[in-house]
């Protein structure tokens, strides 16, 4: 190997390290016996995990937060891969900026959205409510899904639809038999994008929940603006190891269905 | 083919047209009713005060030092960002686009790993390694290198380290999705010219890289235009960015003309920066759709 490659390999090397560490630091922390975020632990122990599962309002928050991620991310799927269908088929310059707009939630600063939808709530009383928290990560979830799906959507071949249709299935039925199956990983990976996103939201949250419906991440973010202690590390491992495992379920998941495309196909 | 009676294909078109609205509404609806309405009621909101139309929130840009002074700091930060997230983020999407298929997917994999653990969790690992007892400071302590700990955190220095590490998958995607389209062929031919590595690097590759390139570098300038929750936990209340000026304005002050002009203001600059972008290349290729 020549010394430019070295170098170059060694620097990729050391920018991956810097970007793994701060995920596996909160590993051992949270194993630590001892009040303070000392590293390495003096002692080893579960009572932060255990603080986290024996906390009423802890458990209170993460039911709460788990509800708004599966049902946002349910629907923003839903609304989504319907949107990103039209676009796929629509290609005027009316779509295209229809296309702009339901974007806009991934690149208005965050904040402003949260005092948007505060400013609505506030008019139609979904402050600290659950279903006002679910739209809200809905209208956040909508570009991931719509993204993802309209990926999908351009590597799939559209007169398959067609053929489907001119043998005498209703279009309903044509998407659901023909065009579904095979943009399937897209849909899912939009999803899981739309449910780590509703579980990791804080600012919106930060506005708009509150009490019996208060977040996860409020919660957390409040804590860490008080006083850090190592509970937060323990929720922050179990966050982690959670959405890993996710991750990994939706890899093995677009895996499996190229295997099996593949296998059609040879 | 008279104007009374559609004929079977113009009507197609029009069921077809409206097939595609009633797909669109839903999601339209939410965004609209949720985004574009509170967005107009912003500036509405930002150009009144008691006694009706006024334009004393915008003076207050030109007044009052706290305001051009947050702005100055948040777009110094986001250049930072942006420039140190190129530096570090293009020999990454370089590696793992020319690496053999297993081994480019480990490296994107350890990119997106960190992307998919909570905004908060990186930011309190952050916390961890930075502070005066933290990890950093008492590994340096112990190499002889400083005698006191050194101000990492709760500062703009932490502020800038912990938002390059959240943002930097958003440069490296979309750099790969373009490295990865190069043909190698281009830059073998390049080479059979003559050109040394460098040489062909700059002449060949860089130019066909750019697209990426500047995807990445509008997404992470946008992004960072826009960081809330990294300022406020890392930045010790000295790191003060737009968001947190406009948060400020409205829970500990109730200044709602003030936070919608800063609104305002902060919508301008992100529109801005997309419409320069636009001129080099697509809205859509900017956020990967195309």
């Amino acid at each position: 190997m020549r010394l430019p490659n070295i170098l170059l390999y060694g620097f990729v090397a050391l920018v991956l390290i810097w970007l793994m560490i701060p995920v596996l630091i909160i590993l051992p922390m949270s194993f630590s016996g001892a009040r303070f975020l000392t590293f390495p632990p003096p002692s080893w122990s579960f009572r932060w995990y255990e603080a986290y599962l024996g906390s009423a309002a802890w458990m209170q928050a993460t039911r709460t937060t788990l509800l708004i991620g599966v049902c946002s991310s349910v629907i923003a799927t839903i609304l989504g891969t319907a949107a990103a269908y039209a676009l796929n088929l629509g290609n005027t310059r009316l779509v295209r900026s229809l296309q702009m707009i339901l974007l806009l939630p991934l690149v208005v600063p965050i904040v402003i959205i949260a005092v948007g939808v505060f400013l609505v709530y506030a008019h139609v009383g979904l402050l600290a409510t659950l279903t006002g928290l679910v739209v809200a990560n809905v209208m956040l979830g909508l570009p991931y899904v719509i993204t993802s799906v309209l990926v999908g959507l351009r590597k799939f071949d559209q007169t398959q639809e067609m053929v489907a249709r001119s043998l005498g299935m209703n279009r309903w039925r044509s998407f659901f038999a023909v065009t579904l199956p095979q943009i399937r990983p897209s849909v899912i990976s939009g999803m899981l994008f739309a449910f780590i996103s509703a579980i990791d939201e804080t600012v919106v949250a930060l506005f708009i929940s509150g009490g019996e419906t208060q977040t996860l991440t409020k919660r957390m973010f409040t804590a860490l603006r008080d006083e850090i202690d190592p509970t937060i590390a323990a929720i922050s491992s179990l966050l982690t190891a959670a959405s890993f495992l996710l991750v990994m379920l939706a890899a093995l998941n677009a895996r499996s269905t190229e295997r099996r495309q593949q296998g059609r196909r040879g | 083919m008279s104007a009374m009676t559609p004929s079977p294909a113009d009507l197609h078109d029009r069921r077809e047209r409206w097939l595609l609205l009633a797909l669109l509404a839903p999601a339209l609806a939410i965004v609209l009713l949720l985004l574009i309405v509170p967005l107009g009621w912003l500036g509405w909101q930002s150009l009144r005060d008691d006694s009706g139309f006024t334009l004393i929130h915008y003076e207050r840009f030109l007044s009052d030092p706290v305001y051009w002074k947050t702005f100055l700091q948040t777009f110094r930060i986001a250049l930072t960002v942006t420039l140190v997230a190129v530096l570090l983020g293009y020999p990454v999407a370089y590696v793992a686009a020319g690496l053999p298929g297993r081994w480019g997917m480990l490296v994107l994999a350890m990119v997106l790993l960190p992307f998919w653990t909570s905004v908060l969790v990186r930011a309190y690992a952050w916390l961890i390694l930075l502070q005066r007892t933290g990890l950093v400071n008492s590994a340096l302590k112990s190499a002889g290198l400083i005698d006191a700990p050194l101000p990492l955190v709760n500062n703009e220095f932490g502020t800038v380290m912990a938002t390059i590490h959240i943002l930097l998958p958003f440069m490296v995607l979309p750099l790969y999705a373009t490295m990865q389209k190069i043909p190698k062929e281009l830059t073998m031919a390049g080479s059979s010219l003559g050109g040394t590595p460098l040489h062909v690097f700059i002449r060949v590759f860089l130019p066909l890289s750019l697209p990426g390139l500047i995807a990445g570098m509008v997404l992470v300038f946008v992004l960072t235009l826009g960081f809330y929750i990294t300022p406020e936990l890392l930045g010790g209340g000295r790191t003060y960015m737009v968001s947190m000026l406009v948060s400020r304005n409205i829970e500990v002050y109730n200044e709602w003309g003030a936070a919608s002009s800063i609104s305002v203001v902060l919508m301008v600059c992100v529109f801005l920066v997309f419409r320069l972008a636009s001129l080099l290349i697509p809205f859509e290729r900017i956020m990967g759709t195309r």
